[in-house]
Formats: structure tokens, sequence, C-alpha cells
């Protein structure tokens, strides 16, 4: 509940929201509080809800009230907000996202979540330290400081059970513990903020929302393993994280949570930013270190690990940004009470970016061990448009597509293991009936072929092979054996590849065919595409009971198939078209069908 | 002053100064991990990375040239050749691909002309594909230059065209 006489607004901010307008919907506000003179009013800058599916979004809190979040406010709201709501002390229903004293529309989506990663998130102002430490912030980092020794830091991480959240799933404590252990005076903290899985945003979403949540985290480790040094590796793709990451070291070096003798004691520590230039690859531990030494981002063989030699040869230890994001809450909180949390062996949360074929999708963050299916359809409000759940692919390049069967799968490292899949870093994409399976393999060949580095010839050719296979079949030109050969070739790569990207290269594939195996044989017998996706092997065609000749068919086709006079009955010749889809999406009365 | 001719991005060969790629290599200092962020640094303020600059920072770094084209090429976010006024980037994330990120790049081609990775002849437009810029639960989306479009059709690819092309006559 808010004290304060002021009104408090705050937009979201995140690269999501600012997409969706909320810049507009920002500058709108603060143009009309001005020309308003609408004193009482304070009007600030938040992260990311993770309602993504509402953006833009814009919190109120009156004076002495709860804390209300609407939704859709795009800069034609704004009038009526500042009337109804700030002015009259209304609340405008229909637009209630979440609100805290009321059941607000979005509460299924909230209602399995549990909130540590994501804590701040949305609540805070990124850009301003006091938002930070009125939650608590640098407390953690205090605690271990004044405390606790080196040793026992580690040990409340290790007791914690946290494991990477990058997608390794390799227990963060005992990490740590082999970088404390390793001999010399100059070893460097590294966080991998080189999110680079397609369909994944957890990190650029924490980074933007609550960046001092990972300094805090990187401030600790840099502690328990005896580092002066932090840098953050951190995607060129994301300048708003960037910027707010900026500003957070600045304000922490300010304060004196950076810098040399943190809260007087003789710990020193610094971090630096060091912006990606669009390399997947470098998201692998040696391949990022070679980029931050200013060369070309390739993998090298292990051992020597990184926690030996790495980088300048100096002991080094990588975490991810969402594994960063917990430390903090672990400190504050004790090792128990996150064990507390999950399964036997996967321990607390895990972050989800859930996107694809969804009712809701954003950001969540669920307990371990809840199941695909909580996650899809209570939290995610199930499949868009009434269509049919297919599949969910889960760990992006690296990871693979569970089947709807299999969707009461506990999310932990190992159940999802067992699947095929990996829990990756958290891309989760929902598919539905229309997503073709052989097609989505073929995606994500294209994008591992495309940025494998090239230095494991199996990992270079094999992918590639892979690929044109994949594109044969999809353009209706396959060929018997040719399932048989991609699971060969899919052996052979994963095993004869140096790092994680060649290694895991083959699972979307070997996951479609172990889970929709009839769907490759539909494209290679039949020469038909089940999910009606795969161009060569479709047709559209306007269904001529529906269509009354309306005629924008034949004006919007950018190649002239569209055959008709207006005010009758059209018809698209095959040879001509070439499936771009145009002539469906504008077609009103939804003559035209794909068959 | 050092100067160098290259092409400006209206086509036309002038000269440039090289005084700003040496103050941002003085800024970064010569040490090879500051090899990055200089080309960086250097782009922005290019617009691509010509061969002289490539040359002048080779020698300024002690790094052979070869090396340095090596990195450049290595990294997607490096171009040798001029882009267009604005860059339109067509997310092809795992999101946007299933919500049809393909038939978004072919609108965008179409209306402009260009094939994926080219700049169009009045150098205002260079379309590019990238993997994914995080936007997931707006797809289909495209970025041009810093802004961000959801919910993409081939209606509205042809509005958000015509929209630039209207901006720059005003201009």
């Amino acid at each position: 509940m808010a004290t304060a006489e002021k009104t408090k607004i705050l937009v979201g901010l995140g690269a999501c929201g600012i997409a969706a307008g909320a810049q507009r919907t920002m500058d709108s506000l603060k143009q009309r509080i001005d020309e308003l003179r609408m004193d009482n009013v304070e009007l600030g800058v938040s992260g990311c809800m993770g309602m993504c599916y509402r953006e833009p979004l814009v919190e109120v809190t009156l004076p002495g009230k709860h804390s209300v979040v609407y939704s859709g406010l795009t800069e034609e709201r704004v009038d009526r907000l500042l009337d109804e709501v700030v002015s009259k002390g209304q609340i405008i229903e229909d637009w209630v996202a979440k609100a805290d004293d009321m059941a607000g529309s979005e509460d299924a989506f909230f209602e399995k979540q549990h909130r540590i990663v994501l804590r701040n998130c949305g609540k805070i102002n990124p850009e301003n330290i006091d938002d930070y430490l009125e939650v608590g912030g640098y407390t953690a980092l205090k605690k271990a400081l004044e405390q606790m020794n080196p040793e026992q830091v580690r040990d409340e991480v290790t007791k914690s059970g946290l494991r990477g959240r990058g997608g390794a799933g390799f227990p963060t404590g005992i990490k740590w513990g082999f970088c404390a252990g390793a001999p010399g005076d100059v070893k460097y903290m590294i966080c991998n903020a080189d999110e680079g899985d397609p369909g994944a945003f957890m990190d650029r979403s924490v980074l933007e929302s609550d960046p001092h949540a990972v300094l805090e985290g990187m401030a600790i480790a840099g502690y328990a393993i005896g580092a002066k040094q932090g840098f953050i590796y951190c995607r060129a793709e994301y300048p708003i994280a960037i910027r707010r990451l900026g500003i957070a070291i600045e304000q922490a070096m300010e304060r004196g949570f950076l810098g040399d003798g943190i809260f007087g004691t003789d710990f020193s520590f610094k971090i630096k930013i060091k912006e990606g230039a669009g390399a997947f690859v470098c998201g692998e531990e040696t391949a990022l270190m070679a980029s931050i030494e200013g060369r070309r981002g390739m993998p090298r063989l292990r051992p020597p690990f990184p926690a030996i030699e790495g980088l300048w040869k100096k002991p080094t230890n990588i975490n991810n940004v969402e594994t960063l994001a917990n430390i903090s809450w672990i400190i504050n909180k004790g090792g128990d009470a996150f064990a507390a949390l999950g399964t036997e062996k996967s321990k607390g949360t895990k972050v989800f970016a859930l996107a694809g074929k969804i009712n809701r999708g954003g950001l969540v963050e669920v307990p371990m061990g809840v199941t695909i299916r909580e996650v899809v359809e209570h939290i995610g409000g199930g499949i868009k448009d009434g269509k049919r759940f297919k599949a969910v692919q889960m760990g992006g390049p690296s990871g693979g597509c569970i089947p709807e069967e299999l969707a009461d799968t506990s999310i932990d490292y190992d159940s999802l293991n067992r699947t095929g899949a990996i829990m990756g870093s958290g891309g989760m994409v929902v598919l539905d009936e229309s997503t073709c399976m052989v097609d989505t393999a073929r995606f994500f060949l294209n994008f591992t072929q495309e940025e494998s580095c090239g230095k494991c010839t199996f990992c270079r050719v094999g992918t590639k092979r892979m690929l044109q296979i994949l594109e044969r079949i999809t353009e209706g030109k396959g060929r018997e054996g040719d399932i048989e050969l991609l699971e060969e070739l899919a052996a052979t790569v994963k095993k004869a590849s140096l790092c994680g990207l060649g290694q895991t290269a083959p699972n979307p594939v070997l996951t479609t065919i172990r889970y929709f195996r009839d769907e490759y044989e539909a494209h290679i017998k039949e020469r038909k595409c089940p999910a009606k996706s795969c161009r060569a092997l479709i047709t559209y065609k306007i269904n001529p009971d529906i269509c009354d000749g309306c005629h924008v068919c034949h004006r919007v086709c950018p190649v002239d198939a569209v055959q008709g006079d207006k005010k009758e009955v059209h018809s698209i010749n095959p040879d001509l078209c070439t499936r771009c889809g145009l002539c469906k999406e504008r077609c009103k009365p939804g003559a035209i069908f794909i068959e | 002053m050092d100067t160098s001719s290259i092409p400006s991005s209206s086509g036309n060969v002038e000269r440039v100064n090289l005084d700003v790629l040496d103050e941002i290599i003085r800024q970064h200092g010569a040490g090879s991990g500051s090899l990055i962020p200089i080309l960086q640094k250097a782009q922005d303020a290019y617009g691509y990375l010509p061969k002289e600059v490539i040359e002048r920072i080779s020698r300024s770094l002690l790094v052979p040239s070869s090396s340095v084209y090596g990195v450049v090429t290595f990294y997607a976010q490096f171009r040798l050749k001029p882009v267009g006024k604005h860059i339109i980037r067509v997310c092809h994330g795992t999101a946007c691909h299933v919500a049809g990120a393909e038939k978004i790049t072919e609108a965008f081609a179409r209306d402009l002309q260009v094939a994926d990775g080219e700049t169009t002849a009045d150098r205002l437009f260079t379309l590019e594909s990238v993997a994914c810029v995080g936007c997931c639960s707006l797809a289909p989306v495209a970025m041009i230059d810093g802004e961000t479009f959801g919910r993409l059709d081939g209606r509205g690819v042809s509005k958000v065209i015509k929209r630039y092309r209207r901006q720059e006559r005003k201009d």
C-alpha cells in the first residue's frame, strides 16, 4: 500500500513494451500531466512485468491505495486514464490486468508462478538504485562480506542446489569451488548475457528490469571465487539492457557497492560491459572468452577448463544472468529456503519465455517440478484461435520438440533430458496443428548451420548436409531412406563436435523424427505436408460457395494468379501462385483455404 | 589531417576524416582486447568498415590486417559494404518463424524491390534477416533502425514502408 501523498504512475518500458508503443504512452503521459498541471503525480519507469501479451502496461498507485496495473494502455487511452483513475479515483475495470487487492483478469497468469529471479521486475525503476535499495538491494552483498567468508558463501550456494540456468545445469556452488581453488592471484568473473537462442528473452528482461540484482550476484560470486574484476558479455542486439547496465554500474560505483573497499572491507570488485558482435557460438564459454580477448569467437578443447585457464589464461568463472539473479536471494534467505522449492535434483525456480501459438505469451517463473501442461494451459491460457496443442519447443537450437502426449512431463533437468529435449536457457515456444515439424527441424538446422564457427568438420559439413536433406523433404523432393540418413548424420555430428553447439545441433531433428516420424513420411512418400505449411506441397484454393466476388484477392495478388471478374466467383491459377498468402490474409468472407 | 577516399552513403566518393578513427583508437587503447570495441565504434561512425579503416586499425593495434578481416567476417554485426539510410531487420526467431516471418521478409522484398541482404537503389533501405530480437510475444516482428513493429502482416509492411517514404519526402 502506498503511503506517499502522490499518485505514482509507472510505465513498463522493457523492449516488448516499447515495441507495443509504451514509449509513446510515456511521452503522452508526460505531456498531458504537464499540460493539466497535475503536480501530485509522480511518473516513473519500470521494467518488464511479464505480461507481454497485454502491453503496454501502466501501474497506477493512488495515495493510500493498492496499486492497479492497466493493460493495453496505448497513447489514445492516456486521457481517460488520467481523468477517471487519477483525477476521480475510479477504476476502469475493463483495462485492469492485475490489482493487489482485487481479482484481476490475469490471476491465472500469476497463480502458479513463484518469482525469485523476477521478484523486482516490473516493480522497481531499473534506472534508480534507490528503488533497488528499498526492496533490500545489496543487503546480501553486505551480509556475505561482513558475516561470511568466501567458503561459507560457496557452501550456501551449493546447499541451495542451484544449477546453471544457461542450459547445461552444472551446480553453481561447485563450479565456484573449482575457480576458487585454482592457483593464481588474478581471477575473473564473467556474466554470460549473450542470450542467443531464438525464442528466448529471459535474460534480456532481467537485465532491462532489474540490473542491480545481476551486479549484486556478480559481486558476491567475485567474493566467493577471489576475483576483483568482472565482465558482462552482452549481445549488442540488446541496446536497452546495455544502457541500463551502464547506468546501474555507475550508480553502484558512486554508492560504493562496487569499486574499492566495498562496505569498508578489503574486497574490491569492478565490472566492465563487453558488447557481443553477433555470433551465437559466443554463448559457449571458451568462445566467449576468445571474443572478449578480441579474437574470432571459436571454442577450444577443454581441459584446460576456464576455472584453471580462462580469460587471458587466468582462472575464470562464467555464470549466466538468471543464475546470478538468484544469488542475492539465496544469501539473504538461505540455501535451505531455495532448496525447499523444486524437485529432488532440480531446485528453485526457472524462468521461461513463453511464446508461439499461445494466448498469454510472456515471461513466467515457475517452481521446478510443475508440468509443461500447467505452463501452457494454465499460465499461458492454452492455444490461440482454438487450435490444437501440438508440441512445445524447449531449449532452442540445442533442444527439441516435446509432443502434447508428453505434456505432463515435470519441468526439471532430468525429466526433460529423458524426452530428448533439454531444459535449455528457457525458451518455450508453443506449436499448434498448423506448424510443420519437418519445417521446424529445418528452421533450427538452418540456424545452427549458419552459426557453426566452422572449426569441427562434422559440425560444419554435417549440419549443412542435414539441412540439405531437410530442405529437399520440405520441398517435396524427399527420398526413401532420408530419415535413416538424417539419424546417422545426427549421431556422427553429436559425437564428433567439440562444443555444445555441434553436440546438440541434431536434437531438434532427432526429437521431431522420434515423435513425428509420420509427418516426415507423409512428406517423403505422399508428398503431403499434414500441417499444410510447406509451400511446395500446398495449393491455395477459393471456395465458390463463400466467394462473393469482391475482387480484393485479385487486386492484392502480386503475380496475377487470381482470375475472375468482379461479382463473380474467383479462382487461383496454381501454376502462377507463389503461395505468398496475401490473398488469404485479405479475404474478408474467408473463402480462401489451403489444401 | 589524414583523409582517405571512401564512398559516402549517397554513393559518391568523398574525402572522409580518419581522425575520427584515431580518436576512437586512442580512447580504447591499443591492446588486442580493444579490437572488437574499436571495430564497433568505427562502424557506428562510418556506417560500415571501409578498407582504409581496417588497414589503419591493423597498423595501430599491430594486428595483421588478415586477422582484422578474420574477426570482421566472423561476426554478423560487421559490414564491409555501405548500407542504406534505414536498416530493416526482419526477425526470424522461432516465434516469428512459426508466425510467418518468411512472408514478412518476402513482403518487404516485394515492396522495396530488393533481395534479402541488399540495399535499395536509392540507398534508403537495407533489408536484413536477424536471428531473434527477443520480442517474441509480438511475433512476427521487424525492427527499422531502433523502432520495433510487431504483429505484422503483408498489409502492415506496406503501411510501414509508406510511412518511411512519406517521411523521407518531407525531409
